[in-house]
């Protein structure tokens, strides 16, 4: 039985990306020209807001609302903006889309400039990403030369046409403002929403600003009717979401399933079940900026609010699972890490309060920490969330608040019981001889970067906690299992 | 190609390149010749499809199977990266992964030749809209 | 306009439509705590990046808090500005920006006039929860200004003056993340960028992270040292503002304390750059009346307009983004490097001593003199013609340090014969006085006739572009006067396009004239106290008795004694510069 459905993806391995043709004989196209020929903007505004389509960028505001209010802006000049900078660690599916199937994107913008009355369109992209920015312009020298781009396209006067721009490796332009900011050539840094891009965006007019993924929705809602759309999903989740599944899963892979599908599912059954039959412990879903499913959140259908209600969010959908081996704590920290690396800086709670709780969060991985540390945590993190700019100050406690809340006993026992039970945490850990284990053949002595390892030949030997660094080459080595993790 | 003047234009293209079988779905393939794809976005062409799209190519055509190979991007299956998907005319396709030049020797002279079953197939978990 | 209605911490408050909550608090008795906020009302001048996050509120019915310097005002919002959510988030942030902030209040010169320590009072903050690592920077001293940005709480406002109301582009954030912070472009050294010295930036930086060099200690050593004769020379500007630090009522004139504290602190001679400033007058006026001439009769290799060149941040702007028209400004210097030469050139040697045992101070509201003094051009055999320049805040320190009780101190008056002025020359302090001044002259010298109604009010007031018709008895003389640099750039760029109409533009680098200065004491965004500063400055030149700088009696004996005439052969050398290509920058090799 197929759990996936892929609409975003049903050009992905199947069409040749270089050859227009392909797309064309995959219906390609002509939702535009429909749209061109028989369909008011208003007509496609109404479609897109019947059939439930919510942005899949993260925030999950409805497409067609989104369009309409750049539409209702009057203008001289409006944009038309694609977001392909897709910067959550583990997360590929606009890259697969962009590489995959460049030309939906094109048509949807194109769809959408129709739409919106903008005349020109933009797709940010990541410089990182280069087979996708060549297919792109593979696809949109294509379109032109066929008229599907440019002036006057397919005979109707419509004239639309797009640009790339080039993102530098900053997660913060992935935020509508600050990508605005970016393409505009200023700094990459977000600004207080209201305005939205959709009144006040590029160069100050009127920018409809939509992920690859959204795009890829748009030519096969109007193909196909938004009565088909809305009939997947759920109740205000409709059509289905792509998802990169990474971690500890045995078919690392991109998948597209329905808005309701369970975590189950995809884990189990899609996924192909946790790497070598371990326990599942955690699902991080939103990246840095989402939080952890546990257990318990299993059978919860995955859409847009549940994910919400269960302390995570759907992002852009990176879906990271994690086994009884990773530490929650550590987990937490690497986000923290991240987030600490990526904030732009412009606001005192993400400058200076993520770097806090990533400090709180190391000392309490290396057995310094105290409960008060939790408390504290737990405080600076709201306060980073609710006084933030911007979107990833305003997410980026996630991680941290979700595993705290799901795994207190995770925090509790590095804390009071400097233990980590996952063995992650270094300076948490012992590496011991076992004494009736140790046959005394100084393999590890040997093979120890820092001498921390005596004893003389054939006799037990010792491991000087004060001088190991954890780097568990001498368990590596040793032949008879004598040396264990404390 | 020639500039579409009209919508109508486009349609005509539309279905004659279906009559010629230009790009198709696993399921409606009305071609008869044998059909293979192989993932070439960033994350097959890493995993190594690169050759193996031009083994697949250069071999079918040394040894006398008529077969169109084409690339593609992605299937999903990043796990199993280089993936190659066949279609023998009337059957349904078939995704292999983990495809080297010896498993890609292997696919044309056992699958595709001989019609004989071979390891390594993907199930197919998906339906396409 | 429409009106809106809603509610603040339960009371009810009607404002038009687009005003900030920051604003429409205001107008019901509620003072919402800012740090990145600034604003200089009438004048354009705002800053509201949204960026500290210290003035959050709680609407009701929104996720999380709100800033209200950045959220608009909506039908029937309900805002709460300190209950007890919005109270813990406000400390807390104010905590996280302590904690990567020096504690070290009490030897930072912004002790007592910095807006962090004020705000960290005012929120009772008594200890740091979150403390961590601290950001940690290059120190940057350049001539003027020093960058100390590990005191930056990333404000913005100095990026805001630079950029959009300076239009310099010195500054701008770098970094990302906690290490993000204001710098010049590859955090080079700012003398390395385009900077043009105007303070703009210290002045209002809320915390000691940008502030000027101090030379009072330079000073201090010179008074002290027997074999040297001190002189001083303070600018029109200072004695506006200076009673400011004392406590004094913004605005209120302090000429005659200021002179008594000068000749107590022990300098030789108590001047005034006012006669400078007529001095300028007499040689500028003359430039630009034998320019017009010219002009007039044909004669196609002479420029116009002619631009004012007494300020130097003004200078340096021009001959870094406009060099080609390096020919456009008045050769004449400014009067505080034409005081100098008149000093050490003049006044020495009627003393009978030697310029290298003179040293000549100025006190200045500005910090580009202290940058324009260092200029090598303005040096003879590397004695520099004006040794220190201090800013009146610097004047204010060196008055306390030194145990002098400012307030109480009698009126005194200037030493001559170089502390006789006009009061065309006090009005050099305020945006617009100078090319009034100029006028005043001009009109008498080109005409032949008595000028009767000598207040050119027509060029005065805040507006950031004015321009004003002058009748020359017949003839219009079209005035053109901008303060504040991205202001002068628009009449600049206006010139390279060949559309300006104007015969003569005054420009400041700052904005508001001299008065509103880098180097005056802090107005923390009142624009306020620049109006009543600019107001002293106009009282004082109404109560002069002589207020045309040819009149200035001292100006005509030196001429007589030693210049000779206006544009001539030893003005030409001591009181006329050039201007210099300075757009190649060289940070690359850094």
């Amino acid at each position: 039985m197929a759990k996936q459905i892929r609409i975003a993806l049903r050009n992905c391995g199947v069409i040749d990306p270089e050859r227009i043709e392909d797309y064309i004989a995959r219906d390609g196209y002509m939702a535009l020209a429909s749209v061109l020929t028989d369909l008011s903007p208003e007509a496609v505004i109404e479609i897109l807001k019947k059939s439930g389509l919510r942005g899949r960028g993260g925030g999950g505001f409805p497409a067609g609302i989104k369009w309409e209010i750049t539409r209702n802006v009057v203008a001289d000049q409006k944009y038309v903006v694609c977001n392909a900078d897709e910067g959550d660690p583990g997360a590929f599916m606009d890259r697969s889309i962009l590489e995959g199937d460049p030309h939906v994107v094109l048509e949807a913008m194109t769809i959408n400039g129709y739409c919106t009355g903008a005349s020109r369109g933009l797709i940010y992209i990541r410089a990182e990403y280069p087979l996708a920015v060549e297919r792109l312009k593979t696809a949109m020298g294509q379109s032109r030369s066929m008229g599907l781009l440019g002036e006057n396209i397919l005979g109707t006067g419509f004239n639309f046409d797009i640009d790339i721009r080039y993102g530098a490796g900053a997660f913060v332009c992935g935020e509508e403002t600050a990508l605005i900011h970016s393409m505009e050539g200023l700094r990459g840094e977000p600004t207080v929403k209201p305005p939205f891009p959709s009144v006040e965006g590029y160069l100050k007019k009127p920018t409809n600003v939509n992920n690859v993924e959204t795009f890829a929705n748009i030519p096969i809602i109007i193909n196909k009717g938004w009565k088909w759309f809305s009939s997947i999903g759920t109740e205000k989740s409709k059509g289905t979401k792509v998802f990169a599944l990474a971690g500890k899963i045995n078919n690392v892979g991109l998948i597209e399933v329905p808005m309701g599908t369970t975590l189950r599912e995809v884990i189990y059954e899609i996924g192909g079940g946790i790497q070598y039959g371990k326990a599942f412990k955690a699902a991080q879903t939103g990246g840095p900026s989402g939080g952890c499913l546990t257990v318990k959140h299993l059978d919860t259908p995955i859409d847009y609010d549940n994910l919400i209600a269960a302390g995570s969010m759907m992002g852009s959908g990176g879906l990271i699972v994690m086994d009884e081996d990773d530490c929650m704590v550590a987990i937490a920290k690497f986000y923290l890490e991240f987030t600490v690396e990526e904030s732009c800086g412009k606001c005192s709670p993400c400058r200076i309060g993520n770097k806090r709780l990533f400090e709180l969060l190391e000392k309490i991985t290396q057995g310094n920490g105290t409960m008060d540390d939790i408390d504290k945590l737990r405080n600076l993190g709201t306060v980073i969330k609710e006084t933030s700019l911007c979107g990833l100050g305003q997410s980026s406690p996630n991680p941290v608040l979700s595993t705290i809340d799901n795994f207190p006993e995770e925090y509790h026992e590095h804390v009071t019981g400097k233990k980590c039970r996952s063995k992650v945490c270094k300076s948490l850990m012992q590496y011991l001889v076992v004494a009736d284990k140790c046959i005394g053949c100084t393999l590890c002595a040997r093979n120890c970067p820092v001498d921390a390892i005596s004893g003389e030949r054939k006799q037990v030997h010792f491991i000087d906690q004060s001088k190991c660094i954890k780097c568990g080459a001498c368990m590596d080595k040793c032949k008879f299992n004598a040396i264990i993790i404390n | 190609m020639a500039k579409l003047e009209t919508a109508n234009a486009l349609m005509e293209l539309r279905e004659a390149l279906k009559e010629k079988g230009a790009a198709l779905s696993q399921a409606n393939s009305p071609l008869s010749t044998i059909q293979v794809k192989v993932t070439m976005a960033t994350c097959g062409i890493a995993s190594g499809s690169k050759p193996v799209f031009e083994f697949m190519k250069d071999e079918l055509s040394k040894r006398n199977i008529p077969a169109k190979v084409t690339q593609v991007g992605c299937m999903g299956f990043c796990y199993a990266e280089p993936t190659i998907e066949i279609t023998i005319p009337g059957k349904s396709p078939v995704i292999f992964g983990y495809v080297n030049l010896k498993k890609a020797d292997e696919i044309i002279e056992h699958f595709i030749r001989k019609g004989e079953e071979i390891e390594g197939s993907i199930q197919i978990n998906y339906e396409t809209a | 306009m429409n009106m809106v209605k809603l509610i603040i911490d339960g009371k009810h408050v009607e404002v038009p439509e687009n005003t900030t909550l920051l604003k429409a608090a205001k107008t019901v008795g509620i003072d919402i705590p800012t740090l990145c906020y600034f604003e200089l009302k009438d004048m354009n001048i705002e800053n509201r990046p949204g960026g500290c996050r210290v003035c959050v509120v709680e609407v009701r019915g929104r996720r999380n808090l709100a800033p209200a310097c950045n959220t608009m005002v909506a039908e029937g919002m309900e805002v709460f500005t300190h209950n007890i959510r919005v109270l813990n988030a406000r400390r807390t942030v104010l905590e996280l920006i302590l904690s990567d902030h020096p504690a070290e209040c009490l030897t930072c010169s912004k002790n007592g006039n910095c807006e962090l320590q004020s705000m960290a009072q005012q929120l009772g903050v008594r200890e740091i929860p979150y403390a961590g690592e601290q950001s940690k920077y290059r120190k940057d001293t350049s001539p003027a200004i020093i960058r100390d940005v590990d005191k930056c709480i990333m404000c913005r406002r100095c990026e805001m003056m630079c950029n959009d109301v300076q239009t310099v582009g010195a500054l701008s954030a770098v970094n990302r993340g906690f290490m993000a912070v204001v710098a010049p472009a590859f955090e080079m050294n700012l003398e390395k960028s385009t900077c043009t010295y105007c303070g703009q930036c210290v002045s209002v930086c809320p915390t000691g992270a940008l502030t000027e060099v101090d030379h009072s200690r330079n000073v201090i050593n010179s008074l002290a040292d027997p074999a040297k004769t001190v002189v001083v020379q303070t600018a029109p500007a200072v004695r506006a503002a200076l009673g400011e630090e004392f406590g004094l009522e913004p605005g209120t004139l302090v000429t005659g304390k200021m002179v008594a504290a000068l000749r107590r602190l022990g300098f030789d001679y108590v001047f005034d750059t006012d006669f400078a400033a007529d001095l300028t007058i007499m040689e500028e006026g003359s430039e630009l009346l034998d320019r017009l001439t010219r002009y007039l009769k044909g004669d196609k290799e002479v420029k116009l307009p002619i631009l004012t060149s007494c300020c130097p941040g003004w200078v340096n702007f021009f001959e870094h983004n406009f060099p080609e028209m390096l020919d456009i400004p008045s050769t004449a210097k400014s009067p505080q490097q034409m005081f100098g030469p008149v000093a050490k050139e003049y006044f020495a040697k009627k003393l009978g001593i030697d310029r290298k045992n003179m040293i000549v101070v100025s006190i200045m509201p500005c910090l580009a003199k202290k940058y324009e003094c260092q200029r090598e051009e303005f040096k003879v055999n590397g004695d520099p013609d004006v040794n220190y320049s201090l800013s009146t805040r610097e004047l204010a320190h060196l008055i306390k340090q030194s145990n002098i009780d400012f307030n109480a101190l009698p009126e005194e008056d200037f030493d001559n014969p170089l502390g006789a002025s006009t009061g065309a020359a006090v009005i050099f302090g305020a945006t617009g006085g100078v090319i009034e001044a100029a006028c005043r002259t001009a009109y008498e010298l080109y005409t032949g006739k008595k000028l009767e109604k000598v207040d050119f009010t027509e060029l005065r007031g805040l507006e950031n572009i004015r321009h004003a018709t002058l009748d020359f008895d017949g003839l219009p003389i079209n005035i053109g006067i901008a303060h504040g640099l991205g202001n002068a750039r628009k009449l600049l760029e206006d010139i390279r396009a060949g559309k300006s109409q104007f015969h003569a533009i005054e420009i400041m680098a700052c904005p508001g004239g001299c008065i509103g200065g880098g180097g005056q004491p802090y107005h923390h965004g009142n624009s306020e106290i620049i109006k009543q500063r600019s107001a002293a400055i106009y009282r004082e030149d109404s109560g002069k008795p002589i207020r045309k700088s040819h009149e200035n009696p001292f100006i005509q004996e030196l001429y007589r004694e030693f210049l000779g005439k206006p544009l001539g052969e030893k003005s030409h050398h001591l009181l006329h510069t050039h201007y210099f290509d300075k757009s190649v920058g060289d940070f690359i090799e850094e």
